[in-house]
């Protein structure tokens, strides 16, 4: 490997296991590879037990045709008649399960190992990233950027998150994708999704991250339309690419306004010249990079792909669209927090996005029935939470929400998963053709499955901010940060569209407080409907409900663990359980200096009496929201989907998300279309380009044109001896006259 | 002595050429090109007086390249008669595009 460590002085981690952090990427890269090769060999040479060799078998019955419809997880086995029970897995699927998490279990290894490399290297290595530089990748003209990874603590958090995170889910879906003819497939593409997802965030420049953006957009892409043969399916992954492109048309923006204006793309170049920008510049650059944001992170205008992509398996939502891509937006945010502190406009416009954000989302998974939406919706609230968190400078806190909310998210996607699993098995066994993801259809599953339902109460918890769960901590420091930035800030100080800016960010506050009580109702409904109350499954359905495998529960497990003691990785002065604020110090380094910018240069404190009071409403809030759910929701009187009413009111309006599907097909799709169709094709291409250019002067014209020519060709000597007088003449007439 | 051999010799190009346009009898067609030849090489000489030598030397090749020429010239309008049994060129248009 050739590698050239940063200029100057030896890094104090280049000796140790840290100069092998080039493998993390690489392991989940040679996973993509070896079960990619797999998965093409089981294509072109369909073996006799594999049930992938009649692709088509599985969509033949009208069964299965109706389950995928109704947007079903799991698709069935290959098996059919009266053999419903046996599993029927691939050919290769033995060779996968070890592959595809196995490489995980390096990565996760190695990074683990980095990691306490990291912590014995001590203070000096704490206070400038380590970054290899591999080979000149763009030397164009001014413009140099390196392939170069960078390792700080930011990168580390978020190294760790994914390596770890992302090893139980893959574990996890051993069991759940076990029966899927394309298993080796799916763990490619997953092992893929993390390769990109760890260049993103060991990038050591916006273009190197940018490469794993993009990366991890088409793995998501892949993974949401990985059933593809239906066609909601495939038209839930489109739809997220298109959006995602909105997105990165900003942060491309973002990066050309950068190079325009400070001729570097390095993090640490555009570190040390930031200041230099002018002021506008800076907050245009923030802007964009922001739209990039929205769109990859799922906020307000770009949020409506994310409850799409819960067309993918269920452990994709868990690791990409609740843990790890998603939270992209928040990591670029974190990364150029030496951009972000310097502009309080667009810090606080990050800030009221993530708010309205937070708050429209919470509403409306209030009324969604597929449990799968309630959590994606969840997922894009708890988004714009960590927005407010590091759009109003709490960079920490934001980083840390998102650390909490990979655990619990992930845990409660999982436990989902295990219920839908569970739900249509119990289907598959009867024939049944009801929908395995309805929350209508649930109800009582706690009895069949205790440790899922255990677990999701955790995580319920977790979520909802109660003491002592992860999200407490979490969301607690991020609204205690927007109260204290309030305050005293340099975002208080400015103006946000004319308001003053220490409104903006007390009304941000109380939405906050909005969405932290519909999370804890939505929450708490989702709990009771699915796991509380009479089973609504059906008869004989019933006998065959019962809980996932170890392999499914033994992840969950490990992340109800986190779930329950994330908090303690940033625990606040004020609930001095153990070690206070480890994260606060672990990122000092990283984004301090950002953070100390927007608080104008002291540590934001806040007395005793105001900070305790703010936990007390913070917890009061998420306490009324469950008791609310409790007292108001009664699973005694739900029905089965295929008996319940259509909504009234309101609730109708709720339960049709607002209709913002609808309107931005209205108002965006329908146009594009019809000016596509209209204009573009029939106009352009057929009429312009097909009838005048082709037709017309390509066809018409040449015609005519050669039969002249043609003309002159008579073969008569004489005619061509009288042609070349006459031009000889003519020629000597020109001379001549001249 | 220049001027009249000058002038001549144009009178003589330019019966050529008229030869060449008007008739159709291909033999007469090719004197036509023998008789234009001729002519610059009456040019050639008239000039040899002023500017030496040269002109003359040329009008070795000239004839040289004309004696082949007529050789093959010869041989095709044969052929043609052959094929054809006429030498009337309005009626040989296998060149027509």
């Amino acid at each position: 490997m050739l590698l050239q460590e940063a200029a100057g002085a030896v890094h104090p981690l280049s000796g140790t296991i840290a100069r092998w952090m080039w493998l993390l990427p690489l392991l989940p890269l040679l996973g993509f590879v070896l079960n990619g090769l797999l998965s093409i060999v089981s294509a072109y040479h369909p073996g006799t037990s594999d049930p992938g060799a009649q692709p088509h078998d599985m969509h033949a019955s009208p069964e299965e045709r109706h389950e995928t419809h109704s947007g079903h997880d799991v698709t069935g086995s290959g098996a059919h008649g009266d053999d419903h029970h046996v599993v029927v897995r691939h050919r290769f699927a033995a060779l996968t399960t070890i592959i595809g998490p196995g490489v995980m279990v390096l990565a996760f290894v190695l990074a683990a190992a980095i990691f306490f490399a990291m912590r014995n290297a001590g203070e000096a290595a704490l206070h400038a990233p380590f970054i290899q530089r591999y080979y000149e990748w763009m030397p164009v003209g001014d413009l140099h950027v390196d392939a170069a990874f960078q390792l700080d603590q930011l990168s580390m958090v978020m190294i760790l998150v994914i390596t770890g995170v992302g090893m139980l889910i893959h574990f996890f879906s051993v069991g759940y994708m076990q029966e899927d003819p394309s298993y080796p497939r799916y763990f490619a593409y997953l092992n893929l999704f993390v390769a990109f997802m760890l260049v993103l965030v060991m990038g050591a420049s916006y273009p190197v991250m940018f490469v794993g953006w993009e990366g991890v957009g088409l793995c998501s892409y892949l993974l949401i339309g990985f059933w593809y043969l239906d066609k909601a399916n495939a038209d839930a992954g489109k739809k997220a690419f298109i959006m995602n492109r909105i997105g990165d048309f900003g942060f491309l923006i973002a990066m050309f306004m950068l190079f325009a204006n400070l001729g570097t793309l390095d993090f640490e170049g555009v570190r040390t010249q930031a200041t230099v920008l002018a002021p506008n510049v800076v907050t245009w650059i923030c802007l964009f990079f922001f739209l990039g944001c929205t769109g990859k992170s799922a906020q307000i205008p770009l949020y409506t792909w994310l409850p799409d992509a819960m067309a993918g398996p269920t452990p994709v939502s868990a690791l990409i669209h609740a843990a790890t891509m998603v939270t992209a937006g928040v990591y670029l945010i974190a990364r150029s927090s030496f951009l972000f502190s310097l502009s309080p406009v667009a810090s606080l416009t990050v800030v009221v996005i993530g708010a309205l954000t937070a708050v429209f989302a919470a509403s409306i998974g209030l009324k969604q029935w597929d449990i799968k939406k309630v959590l994606a919706y969840s997922t894009v609230s708890q988004l714009g939470y960590m927005f407010i968190g590091v759009g109003s400078g709490a960079y920490v806190s934001g980083v840390f929400h998102l650390v909490t909310h990979a655990f619990f998210k992930a845990l409660l996607f999982l436990g989902s998963g295990s219920v839908i699993f569970a739900m249509h098995r119990a289907y598959h066994a009867t024939h049944n053709e009801d929908d395995a993801q309805d929350m209508r259809n649930m109800g009582g599953l706690g009895r069949y499955m205790p440790r899922t339902f255990w677990l999701m109460l955790i995580a319920t918890l977790a979520i909802a901010g109660i003491f002592p769960f992860a999200g407490f901590f979490s969301k607690d420091a991020i609204l205690g940060s927007v109260f204290l930035r309030a305050r005293e800030s340099t975002l208080a100080e400015t103006h946000w569209l004319g308001i003053p800016g220490s409104i903006v960010l007390y009304a941000c506050y109380v939405l906050g407080l909005a969405a932290a009580f519909m999370t804890a109702v939505y929450m708490t409904r989702m709990l009771i409907y699915t796991f509380l109350g009479p089973n609504r499954t059906g008869e004989r359905e019933r006998d065959s409900l019962a809980e996932a495998p170890w392999i499914m529960t033994g992840p969950l497990l490990v992340l109800g663990v986190l779930s329950a003691i994330g908090g303690w990785l940033n625990l606040p002065e004020s609930v001095p359980l153990g070690r206070v604020g480890a994260l606060d110090r672990w990122l000092e380094p990283v984004v301090g200096q950002a953070t100390l910018r927007v608080t104008h240069g002291v540590a934001a404190e806040a007395s005793s009496t105001i900070e305790y009071s703010l936990i007390g409403a913070a917890t009061l809030i998420a306490l009324a929201g469950i008791v609310v759910a409790w007292l108001v929701l009664k699973p005694e009187n739900l029905v089965p989907k295929r008996e319940a009413k259509p909504e009234e009111g309101f609730e109708r309006v709720v339960a049709n998300k607002y209709y913002v599907d609808e309107i931005y097909d209205a108002g965006v799709v329908q146009p594009t279309v019809k000016v596509s169709r209209g204009l573009l094709w029939q106009g352009i291409d057929v009429g312009l380009i097909d009838d005048v250019m082709v037709k017309f002067f390509g066809t018409w014209i040449p015609r005519r044109v050669g039969w002249l020519g043609s003309q002159l060709q008579s073969g008569q000597v004489g005619t061509y001896a009288w042609v070349l007088v006459v031009g000889v003449l003519l020629v000597l007439g020109a001379f001549t006259i001249r | 002595m220049l001027a009249e051999a000058l002038f001549f010799s144009a009178v003589l190009f330019t019966i050529g050429v008229v030869g060449v346009l008007t008739r159709r009898n291909a033999i007469i067609v090719f004197m036509c090109v023998e008789l234009m030849l001729n002519a610059v090489n009456l040019t050639f000489v008239a000039f040899s007086q002023i500017y030496g030598v040269a002109g003359q030397v040329f009008v070795f090749f000239v004839m040289t390249v004309a004696a082949a020429e007529a050789a093959v010239g010869l041989a095709i309008i044969i052929a043609l008669f052959r094929h054809r049994q006429t030498v009337n060129l309005q009626n040989v248009n296998l060149l027509k595009g």
